[in-house]
């Protein structure tokens, strides 16, 4: 495939074919040179990982769902799993917010991070609705998957879409994604898939994601803001300041009332 | 219990510092706002401690960049890129009216050279007289309204900036703009009331410094109310129950505004005796105890919504 500037690129993340092997992640902090957090026991399911952080850009999701009783064979659902990512939103809440203008849209249409510019005010971290931005404590700067910014650069596909066995992460120009995914979600409700739906597909969701995702459950199931609740934080701008005006004309009128009151006495 | 799913967020880890910067703007802004007023109360004998209220804004002003700045995880010396874009091949000034910290950082700025000036102009003036009318009259007036205004952002943006986040608590109310300003003009006026201690030609001004303290309390009850009822709404009102001991802080020092509200009422009755005189009088114990309790409540208020949300 080759890789043009000026071109939307993205992952479509199908995670009816994730088992969890968690490839991604290994080939992700391999590529990135992502040290790692300690290890520890999490005692969550198969997740020793736990969240996206500056460590993790790349986090599989384990979501048990044992049934209670035995169904037929081949519609068994013990796990949602999903690996999980920056989506790479068109509306991005990071970008809305940050003060810096470190974060910016790349020719391949992702949201990246300048490292040299972020000064590590953390009003990303506080925006972003998917808690994928975190502060990497050696350099203080926020940090999330950049979409292997370098390797698209230099014609490469994104490490974790490459080391994924089983195709779950597909990685390539949004339109075709896009096209891929509408054809597996056909697919899998001919099947009797019904709850198979597309997260991020269409722009009702941040105005779009670059990675986007077939889930299995509702978006909810998954720790995912719905449509409805998919806002940017300049909602609460014009709330926020009305709030404050208002105050203000309130706070002072009575300073004066109080500063001339003793005239009145 | 079940948050809506634009909660799962991972916290901003805005702690001590962004605590006492927004404790200190509000002060500072605050000060400004109330030595202004006292100015347009046009009442000469009001002039010390309108003056009183220039030099207080300008010592704490300093002290907010500084905080800042120390809470950026960067480093210190990245401060600037608040104000320039050093993206290559975008160089300019970055100015981002929808982000209330980009437009924040601008109006610090902006407000440090109104505190600056008024404090400077506060000085030269008294060294021609401590009572006497302020450096250029009407002018320095003016001036000062345009500072006041800068002053009222300062005191209240910080609430907006937490609004406008995807944060539990903080996004989910209007009203911490108007909190944290209601706030911020109650503990300024407490403070200058508390300073009178050290200017006597301003004790003249406290009565109604204190009376103005009330006022300024009973819209931030009415806000704090307000602020309850929205988080209590969105389903996050939970999260306040952590930091129950700072919201019991926060409303000791509104009470003890009130209380002063309500005995400032009565002294200015005209058979209350109202007047420098008994100002005077009342630069106690007590008086120093109703201030103190007020500013431990502006920051424990302050604490409290930063900590519920995070």
């Amino acid at each position: 495939m080759e890789i043009k500037a000026g071109e939307s690129y993205g992952f479509f993340t199908d995670t009816s074919v994730c088992i969890g092997c968690k490839a991604c992640e290994v080939a992700c902090k391999e590529w990135n040179q992502l040290e790692g957090n300690e290890p520890a026991f999490l005692a969550d399911s198969f997740d020793n990982t736990g969240q996206l952080d500056a460590q993790n850009w790349r986090h599989v999701k384990f979501y048990d769902r044992v049934p209670d009783r035995s169904t037929t064979s081949g519609n068994g659902t013990a796990f949602l799993m999903m690996s999980d990512v920056c989506k790479h939103c068109q509306h991005a809440s990071c970008m809305e917010v940050c003060p810096t203008n470190a974060i910016i849209r790349t020719e391949f249409n992702t949201v990246f991070i300048q490292q040299d510019v972020c000064n590590g005010c953390r009003n990303c971290v506080a925006a972003c609705p998917y808690s994928v931005i975190a502060i990497n404590q050696k350099t203080g700067t926020a940090h999330k998957c950049t979409l292997c910014y370098d390797r698209l650069q230099g014609g490469l596909e994104p490490a974790c879409a490459k080391a994924c066995p089983t195709q779950s992460i597909q990685f390539g120009p949004l339109s075709q994604l896009q096209q891929t995914a509408d054809a597996r979600l056909e697919a899998l409700h001919s099947q009797g898939v019904t709850q198979a739906q597309l997260y991020g597909r269409d722009d009702k969701v941040y105005g779009g994601l670059n990675a986007f995702f077939l889930l299995m459950d509702k978006p909810e199931a998954y720790g995912l803001p719905n449509a409805e609740n998919a806002v940017l934080p300049s909602r609460n701008n014009i709330g926020g300041y009305a709030g404050a005006v208002i105050t203000a004309v309130v706070g002072v009128v009575a300073g004066l009332v109080a500063f001339r009151r003793r005239r009145m006495a | 219990m079940f948050l809506a799913a634009e909660h799962f967020v991972r916290a901003p880890d805005w702690e001590w510092f962004i605590l006492g910067y927004f404790f200190l703007a509000g002060l500072s802004g605050g000060a400004y706002v109330i030595a202004t007023l006292l100015r347009l109360s046009g009442d000469p004998r009001d002039e010390p401690a309108a003056r009183l209220g220039f030099y207080t804004s300008f010592v704490l002003i300093p002290l907010c960049p500084l905080l800042l700045t120390a809470d950026l995880g960067a480093g210190w010396w990245k401060f600037w890129h608040m104000l320039v874009n050093v993206t290559p091949g975008n160089a300019g000034l970055n100015f981002k009216y929808w982000s209330p910290m980009s437009v924040g950082v601008w109006l610090l700025l902006v407000f440090s050279i109104f505190a600056t000036l008024s404090a400077l102009g506060a000085w030269l003036a008294d060294r021609r007289g401590r009572e006497g009318p302020p450096l250029l009259g009407p002018l320095s007036v003016a001036f000062n309204v345009v500072g006041a205004l800068a002053g009222l952002f300062l005191a209240s943006y910080t609430g907006v900036l937490l609004s406008v986040s995807n944060q539990p608590v903080w996004s989910d109310t209007w009203t911490l703009g108007g909190l944290f300003l209601a706030s911020g003009l109650s503990g300024a006026a407490a403070l200058i009331a508390l300073l009178t201690r050290y200017r006597p030609e301003a004790v003249y001004s406290l009565v109604r410094l204190r009376l103005a303290d009330g006022y300024f309390s009973l819209l931030e009850l009415i806000l704090l109310i307000a602020f309850f009822v929205t988080v209590v709404n969105a389903g996050t009102g939970a999260r306040t129950i952590a930091t129950a001991p700072l919201w019991a802080l926060a409303l000791v020092g509104l009470a003890a505004s009130l209380v002063g509200l309500r005995a400032e009422g009565r002294r200015m009755r005209p058979s209350g005796g109202g007047g420098g005189g008994a100002a005077v009088a009342s630069v106690g114990a007590n008086a120093i105890l109703v201030s103190m309790l007020v500013l431990i409540g502006v920051l424990a208020l302050r604490a409290a919504v930063i900590f519920s949300g995070q």
